[in-house]
């Protein structure tokens, strides 16, 4: 940098008047072969990012990101899930010694040591030693880490119903318009067994379908009530033969006064 | 045309050596695949970055549609996901992308701590680095809520709850999270404003410092 008398500004501004070159530094004098990022091996790794990004588009138009149905609070048999990076930390909370009393352990103390010992590497392997096979305590630590890491995430994939969750989650198309004012509706309400289950509007729990999911008529569904079907108990209803019959033809009439 | 307009901002605010600063630093032969094809695993930390910059700008055109409350939160990203053209690609890379830069970090982790790249003099660099580790987890955990669906909403109760249950800071910590008792709507504000604004200032910050020690201090030399 040019100091002292003599410099010249741009106007009165701090800019000196006197222009440097702009050009390249000259590499050819460097170690082994190296090269000049811009613009030459900026080129290539554009390459090598173009690849990825093609790969990357082809997932995202292959499997569509997952969207479930809206949020219900109070359905409180759903199983959660945190995304799959989160695995192995929720896996850690099932273990006998990681949980209950012990939550704590599995909550704070192995995370924090190992998330701690990450950050604090530097100062917890100080030798100048720079290849892996050389430090065997740090080396073995890291892949301990990492295989503890990939067995959890599996011990968790494993332990998870896929099935139970993709239907859990699914999006119910809920286009029953259901007529509050119609005595069927009335009839149902006075029916805590079927609430259980079904809800209160009809459209279904964790516990059970929507009523008007499957197309019975009414003999059908009165038969149903009766013997009961799948996980659903029979003789549950609870009151006379007509209300049972009226309720029956408001189910099968999709929620609407027949 | 182009070299005019350059002469004519360089003529007054001297843009030449900043150029110079940014543009001039050499590839060293160890770290270039062109020459040693195994000098791939040095990819991993550029391509952290490449998808840090994808989730940025899918994130910015999510919010373009994205409405963060909770009669609405669902119902915006259902419309994003099946009516707004390319809607579902944007979102698409966003999501894969959330995926994708754990597991490009991850793996740029283990490159340089088998590397011992984070030795004297470069502890700091690692420090930062790690502290990005913790900031990305947090936006992973923040951005799972915002679709507002039933996987996000019981993954935040259970993550709140684990929060809960460290001792000392663990009723502060949910507290501040959820904005109250129960998840729900000073839940959602919040993790969107964590998501949006907190988390990224952040990233961007100790993205700042770790380019500009790397740079400083030039990539670590071979093994």
């Amino acid at each position: 940098m040019q100091r002292g008398k003599g410099m010249k500004f741009v106007g009165d501004s701090r800019i000196p008047a006197e222009r440097k070159p702009n050009i390249p530094k000259d590499y050819s004098e460097y170690p082994g072969k190296t090269e000049a990022f811009w613009p030459n091996f900026l080129l290539k790794e554009w390459m090598i990012g173009a690849v990825f990004l093609i790969g990357f588009l082809c997932l995202t138009i292959a499997h569509p990101a997952p969207l479930e149905r809206v949020a219900d609070p109070t359905d409180s048999g759903y199983i959660p899930l945190p995304d799959w990076y989160f695995l192995f930390l929720y896996q850690l909370l099932k273990y006998e010694y990681a949980a209950g009393d012990f939550t704590v352990i599995g909550a704070v103390v192995i995370p924090g040591i190992a998330f701690g010992a990450l950050l604090l590497a530097p100062w917890l392997d100080r030798g100048p030693e720079r290849r892996p096979m050389k430090r065997p305590i740090g080396s073995g630590l890291m892949l301990l880490a990492v295989v503890s890491i990939i067995f959890l995430t599996w011990e968790s994939v494993d332990d998870h119903d896929w099935e139970a969750a993709a239907q859990q989650g699914e999006i119910v198309d809920v286009d029953y318009d259901v007529d509050e004012s119609a005595e069927g509706y009335d009839i149902y309400l006075s029916q805590d067994s079927c609430i259980g289950c079904h809800g209160d509007d009809m459209l279904g729990t964790s516990a059970g379908p929507p009523v008007f999911e499957s197309d019975y008529d009414v003999d059908e569904i009165i038969e149903i009530i009766h013997e009961g079907i799948g996980s659903m108990p029979g003789d549950q209803f609870d009151g006379s033969e007509e209300e049972l019959e009226t309720l029956a033809e408001f189910i099968a009439n999709d929620g609407q006064e027949p | 045309m182009l070299q005019k307009i350059y002469d004519w901002v360089d003529e007054r605010l001297d843009i030449t050596p900043m150029w110079r600063d940014i543009a001039d630093h050499e590839v060293p032969e160890h770290v270039n695949p062109a020459h040693h094809f195994s000098a791939f695993v040095y990819c991993f930390g550029g391509l952290t970055f490449f998808t840090v910059v994808i989730q940025i700008l899918s994130g910015m055109f999510l919010t373009m549609y994205y409405v963060p409350d909770i009669i609405n939160a669902y119902e915006s990203v259902y419309y994003l996901q099946n009516e707004v053209t390319f809607g579902v690609i944007v979102r698409g890379m966003h999501h894969w992308g959330a995926s994708l830069v754990i597991v490009m970090m991850f793996l740029h982790t283990l490159r340089v701590f088998f590397t011992g790249s984070y030795k004297k003099p470069r502890e700091l660099n690692w420090v930062v680095g790690v502290l990005m580790f913790f900031v990305i987890l947090g936006l992973g955990f923040t951005g799972y809520l915002l679709p507002w669906d039933m996987k996000a909403y019981f993954a935040t109760v259970v993550g709140l709850e684990i929060a809960e249950s460290v001792p000392v800071v663990g009723d502060f910590t949910k507290t501040l999270l959820a904005g109250g008792e129960i998840v729900g709507a000073q839940t959602l504000a919040r993790f969107f404003a964590i998501h949006v604004f907190f988390l990224p200032g952040a990233l961007l910050g100790l993205l700042g410092a770790h380019f500009y020690m790397i740079r400083k201090q030039g990539i670590s030399g071979p093994l």
